[in-house]
């Protein structure tokens, strides 16, 4: 039971180590830490409009990071959530700009969005078909697939679907846009927070459901711990293997319409760059569980946010430095678990 | 200075794992020069107290004193520098290195760079090896070797780092009779020469024809020390377990009915083209045992994936199996099971149990698909507690937490229950596959599981047999046949066996004329 608690405690302890290493290096530059610190609440916490910048930036990190955590339960090491995600977008907002303007919106969103998922899901589910049938190692794939990713989307853009004379796609119809919150609420005004957020929190709920009380997800959790107990158990592991990576693709998709049909309206190119790979990190620190995922998913929106805002007066490098001290620090927290 | 010098001395040392007491103020002197047996029951709480004395768990209170100096110890590197070695259970060498180079692993030259001289190193080990009669080739690599020689490595491994004192914990559980032999002989003589030993066993045979002296350990405490000349395996079973136990369960005559596993003609090619079975025929009745006796690597490996449905696809495979009427040959592992056949595989840490995972969540591996446990998409978690708890009380399997504790935590024997248990008592059952089904069980829990085997033959289920414990093969089997070079040179019949069994030992050499 004493290893439960500092199973809890190490992340904590990691962003807090991580902390205090980034006022060290604030020090450094010469600047006041504490300065710096209510620079950055103010411009996170202190308005509506900084809580939901944070909360956008968090919503893409929950999709991604679940798209890295789910296949780490069945043992699978997933960096394509960079390319999954691209794809996905750049899917999500040609079809959005295809589809006919008199499709009312309750066809037009999920259809935008099966687009995202499917363009994902075939990402993710390359890496296992490749896995499975030929015995690629995955982390190769996912990133292979990653390079094939942003060099089609960058082909299809400018050939054929960029507007003339930008660098991104036509904007999709009103229809197939999702509303943002602070039209609902009236809160968070400006901000990009849309309700997207909601379907991220369904997402981890259901796959912690999915994991922790389904006999699909047991079945998972043995492959990913025992593969070779698994099979003696009658359980076919290339099914799982399969499923998860199609799966983890299709949900960083999802992370695509928070992006795309939450804010932009149209693909332009970067609009995705780094957070798939942030999902990595957002993973790692929530040891791949689904409902930690939140909170991970939170400080690194946070910091992300929060480097920009206060880009102007620290380096936003140094939010970089301390999201990949924590990363470090946990691993080292667990790792000396015996 | 006395004339029997002490070389460890345990004094009131206790451990704890959050509320089970695994070791309760302990005390036991191990005299320098002697073999020093502990034996107790599953979860008694040796492998912790071995661990203790290598430094892998510290005492929450008490003293251990090494050659009379009392000593704290942080991590197994204090207790080598002290003199101490273990050999685990679960062997640690990396396979693609030579024995010599995992013999030096870890002890290598200070100086980073500094070149190892394996040639130097290989001169000393064979030196070592053959004084105390190891034969075993340092230029050989740990993956070819067998069960038995990567046991020798450690040992060698720990007198190379100048052990005197040399844990063991269950070192014949995973061996052949005559691996066993031959390690015992080496054991005598590492203390012929002044190094003492601390041995770990269920076996009672072993204990009384090898050490000097026997402590055994109930609930975490010691609760007697033995001379093992003025000792009986009776008496020491009862010292173990707190009642009379019957080493040899009643077997009553049973009354097999209709075949239930044909196999005929059965041949078996690897890629390489060995022939690993060569055609290989018998049938098991329903509510009769057949037991396999037979040297390990003579076929019973592939026999026992094969009729799992989990043979390597790359041998060639010819002849038929059938069940009940049914072919399996080319089925899944799945669809197997479904047709009634249950099966504890020799390895069950690698292919029984998933380590991470509950007790109540191992007690359903494997039997998940079974329509009891489900409930919409998941388990219905009142119906499985209920279940694991029932198996749990009718194997006395001993936990914490059945939700909770994680299988790894468990201790061996306990660990094995949980396997046998599960497969046991599965619904619908026809054929019951058993490999080392008693490994590292203690004597009551092997009684108790012997009783089970023969209560599920008597339901009509067709057992077949797998063991390295001739005894355990004659007292269970109805038929015996003798696995050689993938064949069976001989089966002895039912009269036969019933006949073997009034004169144990002279029966015991017959069944190895046939399987050498
Ligand atoms: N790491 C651990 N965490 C929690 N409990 C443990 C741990 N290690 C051992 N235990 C508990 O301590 C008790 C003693 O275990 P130990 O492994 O020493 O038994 P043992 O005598 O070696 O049994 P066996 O003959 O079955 O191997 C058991 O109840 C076991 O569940
Ligand atoms: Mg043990």
């Amino acid at each position: 039971m004493k290893t439960r608690i500092r199973h809890i405690f190490i992340p904590f302890a990691a962003v807090a180590g991580a902390g205090l290493f980034g006022m060290a290096i604030i020090l450094m530059t010469g600047r006041d830490p504490a300065e710096i610190g209510s620079r950055l609440f103010n411009a996170t916490l202190g308005s509506g409009y900084g809580m939901g910048q944070v909360l956008f930036k968090t919503t893409t990190l929950i999709f991604t990071g679940l798209a890295v955590a789910l296949p780490f339960r069945a043992r699978l090491f997933n960096i394509g959530g960079e390319g999954q995600l691209q794809v996905a977008a750049f899917s999500a907002a040609v079809t959005g700009a295809m589809l006919p303007s008199s499709l009312p919106p309750i066809a037009a969103v999920p259809l935008t969005a099966c687009a995202a998922m499917a363009a994902g899901g075939i990402w993710g589910a390359s890496a296992g078909v490749l896995k499975v049938r030929f015995g690629v190692n995955e982390v190769i794939s996912t990133i292979m697939l990653n390079f094939i990713a942003q060099a089609l989307t960058g082909y299809l853009l400018t050939s054929h679907f960029a507007v003339p004379s930008t660098e991104h796609t036509a904007e999709t119809g009103s229809a197939s846009m999702l509303p943002g919150l602070d039209e609902i609420t009236g809160f968070f005004r400006g901000s990009p927070l849309n309700v997207s957020i909601f379907g991220a929190l369904a997402v981890a709920i259901l796959s912690s459901l999915f994991l922790f009380r389904t006999s699909a997800g047991y079945e998972l959790r043995a492959v990913g711990s025992q593969p070779d107990a698994a099979s003696y158990a009658g359980i076919r592991s290339e099914r799982y293997l399969l499923t998860v990576m199609g799966a983890a693709g299709a949900i960083a998709g999802l992370g695509a319409m928070n992006l795309v049909a939450g804010y932009k309206h149209y693909y332009e190119t970067g609009m995705t760059a780094g957070i798939g790979f942030s999902g990595i990190a957002v993973a790692l620190l929530a040891g791949a569980h689904p409902i930690w995922i939140l909170p991970a998913a939170l400080f690194f929106g946070f910091l992300e946010y929060g480097g920009l805002a206060v880009g102007a007066y620290v380096p936003k490098e140094i939010f970089m430095i301390i999201q990949a001290i924590t990363i470090l620090l946990v691993i080292i927290g667990t790792a000396r678990k015996t | 200075m006395s004339t029997m010098p002490e070389a460890l001395v345990l004094s009131g040392v206790s451990k704890k794992f959050g509320a089970v007491e695994a070791n309760r103020n302990v005390s036991l002197t191990v005299q320098k020069g002697s073999i020093h047996a502990i034996a107790g029951e599953n979860g008694a709480g040796k492998s912790t107290l071995a661990r203790l004395i290598y430094g892998l768990h510290r005492p929450d209170s008490g003293t251990i004193a090494v050659n009379g100096k009392t000593v704290s110890m942080n991590s197994p590197k204090d207790a080598i520098a002290l003199g101490i070695g273990m050999v685990h259970q679960h062997f640690m060498l990396v396979p693609n290195f030579t024995v010599a180079e995992n013999i030096i692993l870890g002890i290598e030259e200070k100086a980073l760079f500094a070149s190892i001289s394996v040639r130097k190193t290989a001169e000393s080990i064979r030196i070592l090896s053959e004084r105390y009669g190891m034969p075993v080739d340092p230029e050989a690599l740990t993956g070819s070797l067998s069960v038995g020689e990567e046991q020798r490595v450690e040992i060698l491994k720990a007198l190379y780092r100048k052990a005197e004192i040399l844990i063991l914990d269950e070192p014949t559980a995973v061996l052949t009779p005559q691996e066993i032999d031959r390690l015992f002989s080496v054991l005598r003589s590492l203390r012929d020469t002044g190094k003492t030993i601390l041995i770990i066993t269920h076996k009672l045979d072993e204990v009384i024809s090898l050490a000097d002296r026997v402590s055994v350990m109930r609930k975490g405490e010691v609760t007697g020390t033995v001379e093992c000349r003025n000792t009986s395996k009776a008496e020491l079973a009862r010292m173990m377990v707190g009642r009379n136990v019957l080493l040899r369960v009643d077997n009553p005559v049973p009354a097999p009915l209709k075949p239930v596993l044909a196999v005929e003609n059965l041949c078996c090619r690897t890629q390489k083209g060995a022939m690993k079975l060569d055609n290989l025929s018998f049938t098991i009745r329903a509510g009769e045992i057949f037991g396999i006796a037979g040297v390990e690597g003579n076929g019973q490996s592939e026999l026992l994936s094969i009729l799992c449905g989990l043979n390597d696809r790359k041998n060639r495979l010819s002849g038929t199996i059938l069940l009940d009427g049914t072919t399996i040959t080319g089925r899944t592992p799945a669809e197997i099971t479904s047709l009634g056949v249950s099966h504890v595989p020799e390895d069950r840490l690698k292919h029984a149990v998933i380590r991470n995972f509950s007790v109540s969540e191992n007690i359903l591996f494997g039997r998940q698909r079974e329509q009891r446990f489900r409930k919409g998409f998941g388990f219905n978690r009142t119906i499985l507690d209920a279940y694991a708890k029932k198996l749990a009380g009718r194997y006395d399997i001993r936990f914490d937490d059945i939700n909770i504790q994680s299988l790894a935590s468990l201790s061996g024997g306990n660990q094995q229950k949980v396997v046998v248990a599960r497969e046991l008592d599965r619904p619908f059952l026809k054929l019951l596959i058993l490999a080392q089904p008693t490994r590292g069980v203690d004597i009551g829990a092997i009684e108790l599981i012997h009783r089970s085997i023969i209560e599920t033959r008597d339901n009509g289920v067709a057992v077949l047999l797998i063991t390295s414990e001739l005894d355990e093969l004659i007292t269970l089997s109805t038929r015996i046949g003798c696995l050689y070079n993938g064949s069976l040179r001989k089966i002895f019949t039912e009269e036969e066996v019933a006949e073997g069994r009034t004169d144990e030992e002279a029966f015991e050499h017959e069944i190895g004329l046939h399987i050498t």
